[in-house]
């Protein structure tokens, strides 16, 4: 079908329906139209899910089902049931609805840390900004999931263990963001004029500095959402996340392995899509307003 | 008085732009720094105007010698300067309607009740009006915008005015006209300046003497030099 496409758009655009008739550049336009457009009706489909759903079909999470476990998809579960009969398809939803909280929350912590630090550090300049640069290397020369791990150790299982071991390892690449641009921005004329008309150094920071790095430090946090979601999921992987009984993707599939090998797909698929679809909806979006406020392509600021 | 005495300055500790340079503006006097591009005389400006922490050398500031830069210089010294740069583009915060930059260095200062009152008053002065001080920086031309940074250098009446090549951007008409808003501006409240820049015939008409850059740093001894000699 694709070969097809190409051959007829390649020899008589003019004939063939789907091809663009324009140029390279409306075609990348209409491309990434449809990529923004895609992306954000999934991130509103998975939000109105997930803020929906638990109103109109409360879970019951000590329900089980054993004479309806490991049913493949079907009318009545789409989803197919787990190895003790609960429906998939809820779990998902009740998963991806701890998953974003968790994702949302600590993807903001971080991000205030982070360009808390980073302004610190880009305001002050000198030995502090060295210093603290020094503490982040240090920081970002340990495995984030070992921190994470160790972090979450230190707490009873539950949702704000996660949050709090999330944002404490994720707030580095933001750190480094805010300050790069604070130093860029610090060497601007204006800055002089405010320094020149008796702004104190706080007001500098805040009012001249932090207002510029705000679109940065919104764009990381955004991105920083997905990555929050998959190191949520990992930690309940591993069992160290939530308590066992909650619904989530990361619990979800780990459960499910055994059965993988029996050969019940569904078990480990659908939550692993419901990881992987927000991911990449929440990524297109933030690549959409990185091209808009940052043309040229920063290597921090990709997923 | 206005006195920097041999100043060394620079961005890299081993190689500075400025070397033992000595400059001296008394009070309510116009010297202009004519040298060409590069050659380090807006950096001079900038150590002038405590923007800039030179590697040595002295500025004495009215009989007091000046002993910290940026932040580190006391508010009361800072402020006795109004500072205007090459690129107005620059020098405005984007996010800053024309008003609100204006009024920035009463903010800074806690002045807030002589918002009104103080850009009332320059806003006419320097040629913007009240719909133009509704705008942010990207939706007026450089000269207006310019127009806002010298009502901003001229709000806290300072005592001294550093342009760092301020017309370069301009035409010649809004050139004439801010030159005029400074001058009256020098007429009644006496202030000294420093205006930098290579444009001779400006610097000869506007100020009471130029200096070329040539002779601060070959002889320091021939400083001055007559406005009407080319």
């Amino acid at each position: 079908m694709a070969d097809t496409d190409t051959t007829t758009s390649g020899t008589g655009p003019a004939t063939s329906g789907t091809a663009t008739s324009g140029g390279r550049a409306a075609d990348g336009r209409g491309r990434r139209a449809v990529r923004v457009g895609v992306s954000a009706a999934l991130t509103a489909a998975v939000v109105l899910a997930v803020l929906v759903v638990p109103l109109l079909f409360p879970l019951d999470r000590q329900a089980v089902d054993l004479a309806a476990k490991l049913q493949p998809p079907s009318l009545t579960h789409p989803f197919g049931t787990d190895e003790v009969g609960r429906d998939l398809l809820l779990r998902c939803v009740y998963g991806l609805r701890v998953s974003l909280l968790v994702g949302v929350v600590a993807a903001l912590a971080a991000t205030v840390i982070g360009t808390a630090v980073g302004a610190l550090a880009g305001a002050l300049g000198g030995w502090a900004d060295r210093a603290v640069m020094r503490v982040v290397d240090l920081f970002s020369s340990v495995p984030h999931l070992l921190l994470g791990i160790f972090i979450v150790a230190m707490f009873r299982p539950g949702v704000w263990p996660v949050i709090i071991s999330v944002a404490l390892t994720h707030w580095l690449s933001t750190a480094r963001i805010v300050r790069a641009e604070v130093l860029s921005l610090r060497s601007r004329p204006y800055i002089d004029a405010a320094v020149s008309g008796g702004a104190s150094r706080w007001r500098v920071t805040v009012r001249h500095l932090l207002p510029g790095v705000l679109p940065q430090a919104g764009l990381a946090a955004v991105l920083m959402v997905p990555h929050a979601i998959w190191h949520e999921s990992a930690l309940s992987f591993l069992g160290l996340g939530l308590p066992a009984h909650e619904a989530s993707l990361g619990i979800m599939v780990n459960a499910a392995r055994g059965s993988l090998l029996a050969g019940d797909w569904w078990p480990t698929l659908f939550p692993g899509v419901f990881i992987i679809v927000p991911t990449l909806a929440i990524a297109g979006l933030a690549g959409a307003w990185r091209e808009r406020i940052n043309p040229r392509r920063r290597s921090e600021l990709m997923l | 008085m206005l006195e920097l005495r041999d100043i060394t300055a620079g961005y890299e500790p081993r190689t500075p732009v400025v070397r033992g340079v000595s400059l001296t503006v008394a009070a309510g006097e116009a010297v202009g720094l004519l040298g060409p591009s590069g050659c380090g005389k807006s950096t001079l400006a900038r150590v002038a105007a405590l923007l800039h922490r030179p590697d040595g050398g002295t500025v004495t500031l009215d009989g007091e010698t000046v002993t910290g830069w940026r932040h580190r210089a006391p508010r009361r010294q800072r402020t006795a300067y109004g500072v205007l740069f090459q690129q107005p583009r620059l020098s405005a915060d984007p996010r800053l309607r024309l008003g609100e930059l204006i009024a920035e260095p009463l903010r800074a200062g806690g002045r807030r009740a002589e918002i009104a009152d103080r850009v009332g008053e320059l806003a006419p002065v320097v040629g913007l009006t009240d719909e133009l001080l509704r705008r942010r920086p990207h939706e007026v031309s450089d000269g207006q915008l310019q127009r806002a940074c010298l009502a901003r250098a001229l709000v806290l009446r300072p005592r001294w005015l550093i342009c760092d090549e301020m017309t370069a951007m301009l035409d010649a008409s809004t050139t004439a006209a801010l030159v005029a808003v400074v001058e009256s501006y020098r007429r009644e409240s006496g202030a000294g300046l420093l205006a930098v820049g290579h444009d001779r015939t400006l610097l000869a008409r506007w100020c009471d003497r130029t200096v070329r850059w040539a002779d601060l740093t070959g002889a320091p001894a021939a400083r001055a030099e007559a406005p009407a000699d080319r």
